[in-house]
C-alpha cells in the first residue's frame, strides 16, 4: 500500500472583473476498491456565494460552486490524503481476444450481462473521442488475433510511447486526436485520448482516467515541489472472468498503473472528469496556474 | 357554368388522393369545399390568393432559410385550400398519436433513470450511448411531474391503402405549430362562410392546454405566479418568427439565454428593475446549447447552471434537457416491443419501415435493398439530406456504402413511402386543382390528465407532382389542417380572452434588461437614419443644382460632412478639399449605399433593422411595412444605382419611413419603461447630432468659412416655422433661436434636452438615478446663453456658443454610456468557458 499527500493548486487571476462565475469541480478523489481517500479539504478564495456536492453520471464526486460577486481572481486550494493498494493484474495474457470480446458486445436483441453494459457506456464516440478509420487502422497491428485483449493493449501502450514525443508546446485541451495523430505529439491527455481512440475503433470500451502520478526525482535529487501535474492515462475493459474487469495502461510512461497512479475519477474523456470546469462572465484575458504536490507518506 | 375541376385534376394512380375515392367520387367530408371552389369565379379565387399573400406580407410570415442567397428571410408560402380531416378518421388519429407521445415520454424517463430498457434488450446502447443527443449531465434528472415530452409533433404519411404511417418523431423542440396557427388565421378568413359551416375544430384550445399545463407544473413558491418565458436562439434561427409569434399569442416574454441568470440553484430573468424568478422555460434552443456549465461548452447562447435548477426542481423546462434523444429514426423498429413493455399496449401507429445498420443483419438487407430505400441520418445531431439509394450510382454509390460499413451505427434506411396527394390551387392557371403530394405534421401537449393533440395540425405540400421529400426549403407550400366536429364547435380564442377584473395589467411586466437595450438603440438609430438621410439631402440637393459649378457653401458643407465622418474625405489625403467634380458625387453615393462604410446611411439602417430584429414581438404589423421598405429601399435597380436624382428620391423615402416609424412608436406602443427607453434613446441622438452639427457650423461661421443658414434650418427641420415667423430670407440670431434655444420647437437643442430631462425623471421615479443631474448644469449653461452677444462680438460668440454646444453633445453621448452601464445586458460582456487541468 501506498499514502500520498495531494495538494492541487489553481489560481486564475483575471484581467477584468469577472461578475459572475459557476464552476464545476471534479477534484474530490473516487473510492474505488483499490483506493481510498482518509481526508480531503477544499479552500476557496474568495469564498463562493453557493455551493453544492453530488455525483456526475459517471460516479465521480463533483462540488459545484457559484461566485455572484466582482472578483478578479479565484484561487481553488484541494488537498487529500489518500491511500492506494496494489492492483495491476498479475498476467496479461487472460482473457478473450478482441474478436471474441466484440462479438460478446454486440447488440443480440437480449438482456446483456451488467459489466457489459455498463462498459458499454464507454464504447462510443465522445467529444474529445472521435472514431475514424485512421484510428483503426493506426491500431491495426497490435491485435493478434487469438491474443488477449490486455496483452494486445499493452502493445498500442508501447507503440504510443514510442513514436509520440512529450511535448507540453504541441497542443492544448482541444486538439483533436487525428491532430496528435498526424503530428506524433502531445502530453499526457492527448495520448490517453488517442489510446481511447484506438480502442474504441477496434470494438474495445475504454475510459479516460484523471488523477495524479508521483513522479520519481532522479537520484540525490530533491523531490521538485510543484512540478508535478495533474495526469491522465487510460482504462480498458479487458475482462478475464476473475478479478477487476478493467486493467489501466498509461501510454505517456508505457506502464500499467499500480501503486504509483492517484485516481480522482474517470469519464469518457477529458469533458466529462476536467478538474475545474467553469463559465464566467466578464474577466477578459486569463490563463489558470495550476500547480500539483504528491508527497508520498509512507515509502 | 364551367366546366368541372374535376375534368382536368389528375387522378391519383396507385397513391391515396385525399380528396377523392377510388371509385373518382368526391369523398363526403370535402364536398362542401369542392362544391364552392367548382361554383366560385376565377376572380374571386384570384382575389383570395391576392389576400393570403397579403396577409402573409403584412404579418410579416417568414422562414428563414440559412443557405438562401436573396437575403435572410423567406416568405411563408400557404395553399388556400384546407387539407380536410373527418371526425371519425381523426378520433383514431388523435389517439395514435397521444399514445405515441405517452410512450415517447415514457422512454425518456427511462433512459434517463433505470435504463431497464437496455437492461432487458429492448433497445440496443448504441442507440442511447452512441448518441450526442443523449446528455449524460441529465442522467438521474427526474424533471417535475416526471414530464420530459412537454410538447411533441410527429411527421405522418398516409399509404395508398389510407392508413397514416409515422415518418419521424420531434422531441426536441417541435415547430410549426405557430405556423399552423397563423394558417389557420388567414384561411379562415379565406372561406369564413365554409369554416363555420362544416364544424372545423379550432386550434386555440391546445394553447390553453399548454398554458394551463406549464402554469400547472411550475414549481411556484407559495404566494408566487409562475412566470414562463419562450427561449429563443435568436433571430438567425430559421423559425424565429414563429418563437416572437407564439411568445406573443402565449403571452410568454420572449427571451434569449443572455436574458436568463442561475443565482444557486434559481433561474432569474434579468429585468429593468432586477432579476424576477423564472419557473418554467419553453425551450425553442436546442437542449444540447443550453448550459454550457455541463452541456457544450463551445457555444455563448445557454443559460450557465440551469441543470443545477433541474436537477433541484426548481424550473420546468419544455422539453426536457435530453429529449431531441428520441428524434432518431433508428428507433422506429423497437417501439412495438418498447409499447408492449412499458405501456403494456399495442404500438396503434406504425412507422414506416426502418432499419438500422448498427444491426448486422439490418446493415445486410438494406445494403441489398438499397435501390428500394432511403438513406438518413440515425442521430438527429447529425445533419445531411436523405439520400435515395436509386439515385445513387457507380463512384457515389460505393462511396455510400463504404460510409455505411465504416460507420453503420450512423445510418438508418427507411421504406420509401408513397404519400398521399390532396389539391392545391394553381397560381399559374385561371382556375384548376393540382394534385401534389402531401405530408402531416400533428402536435400533441402533455396536460395533468394525459397527452391532448391539437385538433389540426401543419400540413406539407410538394413543389411538384411526383417529389418523394416536402420540404419548406426546397419550394413546398403549407396548408392548413381542418379536422371536423361532430358536435359542437369550442369556439374559445386566446386571441380575445374573457379576463376578470383581477388580471387588468396596465403596464408591460418581466420587461428583460434586453428587450430595453434594444429598444433604446431602436430609438436612436431610427433618429440616426433620419438625421443622415437629412443631412445628405441638404448636401446632394445643392451638388446637382450647382451642376458642377463651384459654390462655396457646397464645400463648406461637405467639408462639414466629411468632419462628421459621414462622407469619406478627398482621395489625397492632405489634398485641399474640393467641393467640385466626380469625386464628390462619388462619395456622397458611397454616403448611402456603402453598408460597410461606419457612418454611411446604409450602415446606419442595418443596425435599425438589427435592432428592430431583436424585439420583433414588441412592434406592430405597420413598424415592419416601414422596416421592410427601408430594407428595399436601399437595393435600387442597378441602372439606377448611379443616378443622383434617384439617390436623392431615395433620401426622401426614408425621411418618409423614419418619420412613420417614429409616428408608430409615438401612437401604437404602450407607454411603459421600454418605450420610455426608446424615446429616451432618441432625443440623446438628436440632440448629439444637432449640438454636433450646430457646433460645427458655427466654428465655421467663426472662421468665415459658412455654409449659410438655409441648410441649418432644412437639417432641422425647421425651414416652415422659420418662414411662418419671419417671412425674410435666414439670419443669424432668429435661426440660431429657432434651431437651439426655442423649446417649442420640437426640432431644437432647447426642446430635445428639456423633453430628455422630463423622460429622465419619470424613470427615476421607478429606477432611481438615470443621470439626468449631470446634463442639468450643461443644460443650463445653455439657457443662460446671451444671444445678445452676437451683437457685440459676434465670432467671440460663436465660438462660446459652439463650445457650449459640443459640452453638451459629449455630455449627450456620457448619459448614453450611463444608462447602459446601468441598465443593459451587456450584450458585448463575452461569457468564457474555463478549465483548468
Amino acid at each position: 500500500m501506498a499514502r500520498y499527500h495531494v495538494l492541487h493548486v489553481t489560481r486564475y487571476d483575471y484581467g477584468n472583473l469577472v461578475s459572475l462565475s459557476q464552476q464545476m469541480l471534479h477534484l474530490m478523489p473516487r473510492a474505488c476498491p483499490w483506493q481510498r481517500c482518509l481526508d480531503f479539504h477544499l479552500a476557496l478564495d474568495p469564498a463562493p456565494a453557493w455551493r453544492r456536492r453530488g455525483e456526475d453520471a459517471f460516479g465521480n464526486p463533483v462540488e459545484w460552486l457559484a461566485f455572484h460577486q466582482p472578483h478578479d481572481s479565484l484561487h481553488v486550494r484541494a488537498e487529500m490524503w489518500v491511500d492506494v493498494l496494489p492492483h495491476r493484474p498479475a498476467r496479461l495474457d487472460l482473457g478473450p481476444d478482441r474478436d471474441a470480446l466484440a462479438a460478446r458486445l454486440a447488440y443480440r436483441n437480449a438482456a446483456p450481462a451488467a459489466a457489459d453494459l455498463a462498459a458499454k457506456r464507454f464504447l462510443f464516440e465522445s467529444p474529445h473521442v472521435r472514431i475514424k478509420h485512421e484510428l483503426a487502422a493506426y491500431a491495426a497491428d497490435c491485435f493478434v488475433p487469438g491474443e488477449s485483449v490486455r496483452a494486445s493493449a499493452r502493445r498500442l501502450m508501447e507503440k504510443i510511447h514510442a513514436e509520440f514525443e512529450f511535448d507540453p508546446e504541441a497542443t492544448t485541451v482541444a486538439t483533436p486526436v487525428l491532430e496528435v495523430l498526424r503530428n506524433k505529439r502531445g502530453v499526457c491527455q492527448d495520448f490517453a485520448h488517442l489510446m481511447i481512440a484506438c480502442l474504441r475503433a477496434q470494438g474495445i470500451p475504454a475510459r479516460y482516467m484523471s488523477g495524479y502520478l508521483l513522479t520519481e526525482p532522479p537520484p540525490g535529487q530533491p523531490r521538485l515541489v510543484g512540478a508535478d501535474a495533474s495526469h491522465a492515462w487510460v482504462s480498458v475493459y479487458a475482462p478475464a472472468g476473475a478479478g477487476e474487469d478493467w486493467v489501466d495502461f498509461d501510454p505517456t510512461n508505457n506502464l500499467l498503473p499500480d501503486t504509483e497512479h492517484i485516481t480522482l475519477a474517470w469519464g469518457r474523456d477529458f469533458s466529462d472528469v476536467s478538474p475545474l470546469r467553469g463559465v464566467i462572465l466578464g474577466g477578459g484575458a486569463h490563463r489558470p496556474h495550476v500547480a500539483v504536490t504528491v508527497t508520498p507518506l509512507v515509502e | 357554368m364551367a366546366r368541372t375541376l374535376l375534368a382536368i385534376y389528375p387522378r391519383a394512380g396507385h397513391r391515396y388522393d385525399e380528396m377523392l375515392d377510388a371509385a373518382g367520387r368526391v369523398r363526403e367530408h370535402w364536398r362542401k369545399l369542392f362544391i364552392h371552389l367548382d361554383s366560385v369565379t376565377p376572380e374571386t379565387m384570384r382575389q383570395r390568393l391576392d389576400f393570403v399573400d397579403r396577409c402573409i406580407q403584412e404579418n410579416g410570415i417568414t422562414y428563414n432559410i440559412y443557405a438562401d442567397s436573396r437575403g435572410q428571410d423567406r416568405p411563408w408560402a400557404l395553399d388556400p385550400l384546407p387539407l380536410i380531416l373527418p371526425a371519425a378518421e381523426w378520433r383514431d388519429l388523435a389517439r395514435a398519436v397521444a399514445q405515441r407521445a405517452r410512450l415517447l415520454n415514457a422512454i425518456l424517463a427511462d433512459l434517463y433513470g433505470p435504463q431497464t430498457l437496455l437492461a432487458e434488450g429492448l433497445l440496443p446502447p448504441a442507440l442511447v450511448y452512441g448518441q450526442h443527443g443523449f446528455l449524460w449531465p441529465c442522467l438521474g434528472c427526474r424533471p417535475v411531474g416526471g414530464v420530459f415530452l412537454h410538447h411533441y409533433a410527429v411527421d405522418l404519411a398516409r399509404s395508398p391503402d389510407g392508413r397514416w404511417w409515422a415518418i419521424a418523431d420531434r422531441t426536441q423542440a417541435p415547430s410549426g405549430a405557430g405556423y399552423a396557427l397563423e394558417n389557420r388565421l388567414i384561411v379562415s378568413r379565406v372561406f369564413p362562410e365554409l369554416f363555420r359551416d362544416m364544424q372545423v375544430q379550432h386550434l386555440a384550445v391546445f394553447f390553453r392546454e399548454l398554458q394551463e399545463s406549464l402554469a400547472h407544473w411550475a414549481p411556484t413558491d407559495p404566494g408566487e405566479q409562475p412566470c414562463i418565458v419562450l427561449l429563443t436562439p435568436g433571430p438567425y434561427n430559421e423559425t424565429y418568427f414563429e418563437h416572437a409569434y407564439l411568445a406573443r399569442y402565449l403571452g410568454y416574454p420572449l427571451v434569449e439565454g443572455q436574458d436568463l441568470t442561475v443565482r444557486g440553484d434559481t433561474v432569474y430573468l434579468k429585468t429593468l428593475t432586477g432579476l424576477k424568478r423564472v419557473h418554467a422555460i419553453l425551450r425553442r434552443q436546442d437542449d444540447d446549447y443550453c448550459d454550457p456549465l455541463e452541456l457544450r461548452g463551445d457555444s455563448a447562447l445557454g443559460i450557465p447552471g440551469l441543470l443545477l435548477a433541474v436537477r433541484a426542481g426548481r424550473v420546468v423546462v419544455a422539453n426536457a434537457l435530453g429529449s431531441g434523444l428520441l428524434g432518431s429514426g433508428a428507433l422506429m423498429g423497437f417501439l412495438p416491443a418498447i409499447a408492449e413493455r412499458l405501456l403494456g399496449e399495442a404500438l396503434a401507429m406504425p412507422s414506416v419501415a426502418t432499419w438500422w445498420c448498427g444491426e448486422k443483419p439490418a446493415l445486410d438487407f438494406v445494403l441489398a435493398h438499397l435501390d428500394d430505400l432511403v438513406i438518413k441520418p440515425a442521430y438527429p445531431t447529425q445533419r445531411f439530406e436523405p439520400v435515395f439509394g436509386r439515385d445513387l450510382a457507380g463512384a457515389a454509390r460505393a462511396e455510400m456504402i463504404r460510409r455505411i460499413e465504416a460507420r453503420p451505427h450512423a445510418y438508418v434506411a427507411q421504406e420509401l413511402v408513397q404519400l398521399s396527394q390532396a389539391p392545391t390551387w394553381s397560381r399559374d392557371h385561371e382556375r384548376r386543382l393540382l394534385a401534389r403530394s402531401v405530408g402531416l405534421r400533428l402536435y400533441a401537449v402533455a396536460t395533468p390528465t394525459g397527452y391532448q393533440v391539437m385538433p389540426g395540425g401543419l400540413s406539407r405540400v410538394s413543389s411538384s407532382a411526383q417529389a418523394l421529400v416536402i420540404s419548406m426549403q426546397r419550394g413546398g407550400a403549407s396548408k392548413d389542417t381542418w379536422v371536423l366536429a361532430d358536435g359542437p364547435v369550442d369556439t374559445f380564442s386566446l386571441l380575445k380572452p374573457v379576463l376578470s377584473s383581477r388580471d387588468l395589467r396596465r403596464s408591460g411586466h418581466n420587461l428583460s434588461s434586453r428587450v430595453v437595450e434594444n429598444l433604446f438603440w431602436f430609438g436612436r438609430y431610427t433618429e440616426r437614419c433620419d438625421a443622415t438621410a437629412r443631412l445628405l439631402r441638404a448636401v446632394l440637393a445643392r451638388y446637382i443644382e450647382a451642376d458642377g459649378q463651384a459654390r462655396p457653401e457646397l464645400n463648406a458643407l461637405v467639408a462639414l460632412c466629411v468632419q462628421a465622418g459621414i462622407v469619406a474625405p478627398g482621395r489625397h489625403p492632405g489634398a485641399p478639399e474640393d467641393g467640385a467634380g466626380i469625386a464628390v458625387a462619388t462619395r456622397l453615393l458611397d454616403a448611402i449605399f456603402a453598408a460597410e462604410a461606419d457612418n454611411s446611411l446604409a450602415a446606419a439602417i442595418r443596425r435599425l433593422l438589427w435592432s428592430a430584429s431583436q424585439v420583433r414581438e414588441r412592434l406592430a404589423v405597420d413598424h415592419w411595412h416601414a422596416l421592410n421598405r427601408l430594407q428595399r429601399s436601399l437595393t435600387p435597380a442597378r441602372e439606377r444605382q448611379g443616378e443622383l436624382g434617384a439617390a436623392l428620391a431615395l433620401l426622401d423615402e426614408v425621411l418618409l419611413l423614419s418619420a412613420a416609424l417614429i409616428g408608430f412608436a409615438m401612437d401604437n406602443m404602450t407607454r411603459d419603461d421600454g418605450w420610455r427607453f426608446l424615446v429616451v434613446g432618441r432625443r440623446i441622438e438628436r440632440l448629439a447630432f444637432l449640438a454636433r452639427t450646430l457646433g460645427a457650423a458655427l466654428a465655421a461661421y467663426a472662421a468665415e468659412a459658412s455654409p449659410g443658414l438655409e441648410w441649418l434650418l432644412e437639417l432641422s427641420d425647421s425651414s416652415i416655422t422659420y418662414r411662418a415667423r419671419y417671412s425674410r430670407a435666414p439670419e443669424l440670431l432668429p435661426v440660431l433661436d429657432l434651431v437651439v434655444f426655442d423649446e417649442t420647437h420640437p426640432h431644437s437643442v432647447g426642446f430635445q434636452v428639456q423633453a430628455l430631462l422630463r423622460y429622465l425623471e419619470r424613470l427615476e421615479r421607478e429606477l432611481g438615478d438615470m443621470g439626468a443631474a449631470q446634463l442639468a448644469p450643461e443644460a443650463a449653461a445653455l439657457a443662460g446663453f446671451d444671444l445678445g452677444l452676437f451683437e457685440q462680438a459676434p465670432q467671440q460668440a460663436a465660438v462660446q456658443l459652439g463650445a457650449c454646444l459640443s459640452r453638451l453633445a459629449a455630455a449627450s453621448h456620457a448619459l448614453s454610456d450611463r444608462l447602459a452601464m446601468r441598465y443593459f445586458t451587456h450584450v458585448d460582456v463575452v461569457t468564457h468557458q474555463t478549465l483548468a487541468i
